[in-house]
């Protein structure tokens, strides 16, 4: 168990990560994140921005953080509060009812909207969306001032990080890992935090543990700026995004594609699903039709077997924290530093009961689990 | 083996159009190259954006018309025949039985690749002004010219400040330049050519404001005319109607100079228009003389991508100004107010302290990114100040703020990345990009994010049981 003054390398610059190796600076632990690249610069800042996740144990945690993290960091995350989300059709509004059961059983509450209700929130919309919802939970953020904060809050705190830099291997000893060898030298530590995304399965398997994930490319694109909404974080049954406080529309949704497991590279292609997202986007505000796309991005996730998180301390080595947000992580990331934090710290998290998120649950997983669910890429070829 | 339904596997089908040869840009270069390739018995297509859409002529894309077009150019059918009439080798290609698409951009460009399999080959994103399409090619040439290379200083957003391209195309593709009085930024062959041309167009120059000490020969041979050597653009004069005068600024430190004129034409330099190379994975390198980044090319214009060649301006653009000493002029006398990025109002100063966007108002300190050592990265800042990320997507700021960022740095030009370019490569709107049909499934298969009901399963409604 790690202690105050010690050291621990947090693999991942990402969202999780940096998270993580602020919480742990917080803490008084002396932190190095390892970075392969830039820090944020794969899915943790380019992503959707969303901060409402009420199916996660750690929604309540997530809620309770986000109005304080402009505060806790130093810096402007630009996130905003509640979420808006709209349907064409009353069997779509009836389906949006079951993340606001979840987030009732924690107290949260939503409400209807009227299509004229709906209509004055969302002037873009247009009058003819059969309702929609107004949440009073959740929000979103800037995923890229977002992951800035969180490098420069750990600076502040003296923690290092370290960029453009590869991690090769583990040195173990006696049941934990003693050191984290990189292309920038080998550190030290008296824990490791694992949270690469998408590398976060081969480096588990370096330690011995079999994570199972697999990435995928998602698109996202972005208009040029329009009037400010009221409330920027909007959803539909199809797109997923927000209106930032610059007034872009950012959106995302509709096909992934499945890459490879192992040998990721590094490029992010886009495909022509840029139009296929314009023409959603403009059914979806159908005012904003005319807004130019600026931009189009995709980026790398993964997944596990069920789509959900893992956050697990190993038996063995048990210094090491493995944690992948299986394609969710950005909105969840104070609460999951917090929780790895507390596993490094303590070996357990008080504030969240993490039982559904451990690693046995895929122990009778068969070898060939993705090509069972069609999770392999779109030739059909390069599964490992 | 099944594949997710809700993957993009089948969502792109094969595209309506298939060419042998697509060929970007029906300049002098593009025409020779469809033509060349027709004679081989190939079947191509012949792509040019001109005549543009009124639309993005306001926006200052793809060059600087800084507002100075007259209404002429919303009559398409007009420019089509300015354009045919001006372009004998279009009536040649027509002939050849080339499919000739005028008034048709090319905003993306894909190929297939490890992580994106799913493509039906190699495609283009084809737009004109009533709706956007793909199509297939095997070999594609770019010859998409060059675009103008803006440089700043006050005033500069007002209208009448057009670029050397901007002026040529108004003036000579399309016969709609609204300006008569002229002021000219530079003091090459490019700043030369800008004079030539609009005094044999009946337009009156009334003063070339250049860096250097003493004038080239071609431009001390100019009468009737101010040589203002020595000098760099200050600030620009006027209002709604846009520029009235030009205020120099002497970079020996004496007193500004105020010309009368209703247009200034920046003509430091060109930059060759290497977005379709760039976002196709191009190897790309710098060279000053090229005019900044340029694809790597073989003696035929062949790129490191075998399909793609690029040739003409597009392929490099020889620059006899040094866009450093300018920049370094403007901001010694400009000052750190003026903005580097008009779009999204990042200045100088803004620029290289990385300030926060003025959306968040006065209240966050600015603060550099971690530092990754190396050069400063365009794509880094720009994610901290919104530079580059307007709606003229970086076409009047991109050079400005790499320059600024090497003076900053101490570095030459070419230490610093290209900033990326992002398709789709002009500034369309939702319901031109959005196709009419999609592949059967899409709407079907369409989900917000991924097809995992576990994924959004309330967690307390998940057994964990026997391994507590």
């Amino acid at each position: 168990m790690a202690v105050p003054g010690g050291d621990v390398v947090v693999i991942g610059g990402g969202a999780t990560g940096l998270s993580a190796a602020w919480w742990l600076a917080r803490e008084g632990l002396r932190v190095v994140v390892l970075e392969r690249g830039l820090v944020g610069w794969e899915a943790s800042g380019r992503n959707g921005g969303g901060c409402t996740h009420p199916f996660s144990p750690l929604f309540r945690e997530e809620q309770r953080l986000w109005p304080q993290m402009d505060d806790l960091l130093g810096h402007p995350t630009e996130w905003r509060p509640n979420r808006i989300v709209m349907a064409d059709t009353e069997s779509e509004l009836a389906e949006m009812e079951a993340d606001c059961r979840a987030a009732a059983r924690d107290g949260f509450h939503a409400e209807m909207l009227t299509p004229q209700q709906l209509h004055e929130l969302v002037p873009i919309a247009g009058p003819d969306k059969a309702g929609g919802a107004f949440w009073h939970f959740g929000g979103h953020a800037n995923p890229q001032r977002t992951v800035q904060a969180y490098a420069w809050a750990i600076q502040a705190l003296g923690g290092r990080i370290v960029q453009h830099t590869d991690v090769t291997g583990f040195e173990l000893s006696g049941g934990r890992v003693t050191a984290v060898v990189s292309a920038a030298g080998t550190f030290g530590c008296d824990a490791v935090v694992v949270a690469a995304g998408p590398q976060t399965g081969v480096l588990a398997g370096w330690l011995g543990v079999h994570l199972p994930v697999t990435p995928a490319r998602a698109e996202i694109i972005v208009t040029e700026p329009l009037p400010l909404m009221a409330h920027g974080g909007i959803n539909s049954t199809e797109l997923y995004g927000r209106q930032t406080l610059r007034g872009n529309l950012v959106y995302g949704g509709g096909p992934h594609e499945w890459l490879p497991p192992a040998d990721l590279g590094r490029d992010r292609p886009t495909t022509p699903l840029v139009r296929n997202l314009a023409k959603r986007l403009a059914r979806m505000f159908p005012g904003a039709a005319h807004a130019r796309v600026l931009r189009h991005w995709a980026g790398v996730i993964e997944n596990t077997p069920d789509g959900r998180p893992v956050i697990e301390r190993l038996p063995e080595p048990d210094n090491a924290v493995v944690a992948t947000m299986s394609s969710v992580g950005f909105g969840l990331s104070p609460a999951t530093g917090h929780a790895i934090c507390d596993l490094v710290l303590r070996g357990r998290c008080d504030f969240a009961d993490l039982r559904s998120l451990r690693l046995a649950r895929f122990a009778n997983l068969p070898a060939d689990w993705r090509e069972r669910r069609g999770w392999v890429p779109p030739d059909g070829t390069g599964t490992a | 083996m099944k594949l997710d339904a809700t993957s993009n596997a089948a969502s792109f089908a094969p595209p309506s159009e298939r060419y042998d040869v697509a060929v970007v840009g029906a300049g002098t270069a593009g025409c020779a190259e469809a033509l060349a390739a027709a004679r081989r018995g190939a079947r191509v297509l012949l792509a040019d954006e001109n005549p543009l859409a009124a639309g993005l002529i306001g926006l200052d894309v793809p060059l600087r018309y800084g507002g100075r077009a007259t209404s002429a150019v919303q009559t398409p059918a007009r420019m089509v025949e300015r354009i045919a009439a001006a372009t004998p080798l279009l009536a040649e290609a027509f002939d050849a039985g080339i499919d000739v698409r005028l008034g048709t951009c090319v905003w993306g460009a894909w190929l297939p690749a490890p992580a994106s399999r799913a493509l039906p080959g190699r495609l283009l994103g084809l737009a004109d002004e009533t709706g956007s399409w793909l199509a297939g090619f095997d070999e594609l040439v770019v010859a998409a010219g060059a675009r103008d290379l803006a440089i700043g200083f006050a005033g500069a957003e007002l209208p009448g400040v057009v670029g050397a391209c901007g002026f040529a195309s108004l003036l000579q593709r399309y016969g709609a330049f609204a300006g008569r009085v002229l002021t000219v930024i530079g003091g090459g062959a490019l700043a030369a050519d800008c004079v030539a041309l609009a005094r044999a167009n009946g337009l009156r120059v009334a003063a070339v404001v250049d860096l250097a000490a003493a004038p080239s020969a071609a431009l001390a041979a100019v009468e009737d005319m101010r040589m203002l050597s020595g000098h760099v653009p200050l600030r620009a004069v006027g209002g709604a109607d846009g520029v009235s005068a030009l205020v120099a600024a002497d970079v020996a430190g004496g007193e500004p100079k105020t010309i009368a004129c209703d247009t200034v034409v920046l003509a430091v330099g060109v930059v060759p228009m290497v977005e379709i190379p760039a976002v196709l994975g191009c190897r790309m390198t710098f060279d000053a003389g090229r005019g900044g980044h340029v694809p790597v090319l073989s003696a035929d214009g062949r790129s490191s991508l075998d399909m793609v060649r690029v040739v003409g301006d597009a392929a490099g653009v020889a620059c006899d100004q040094d866009m450093l000493a300018w920049m370094q002029a403007l901001h010694a006398t400009g000052g750190a107010e003026v903005p580097a990025c008009l779009c999204e109002e990042v200045s100088r100063g803004d620029l290289l302290g990385v300030r926060p966007p003025r959306y968040l108002g006065a209240g966050p300190a600015p603060q550099p990114p971690v530092d990754p050592g190396g050069a400063p990265n365009p794509d880094h800042i720009k994610r901290l100040t919104r530079a580059g990320m307007g709606v003229c997507q970086g076409r009047r700021c991109r050079e400005q703020v790499a320059a600024l960022l090497a003076l900053d740095s101490g570095r030459p030009a070419g230490a610093i990345p290209l900033a990326s370019y992002r398709m789709p490569l002009r500034p369309l709107p939702l319901h031109l990009l959005a196709p009419a049909e999609e592949p059967e499934g899409m709407q079907e298969n369409w989900r917000i994010w991924f097809d995992i009901p576990s994924m959004f399963t309330d967690h307390r409604d998940i057994p964990v049981g026997d391994e507590a």
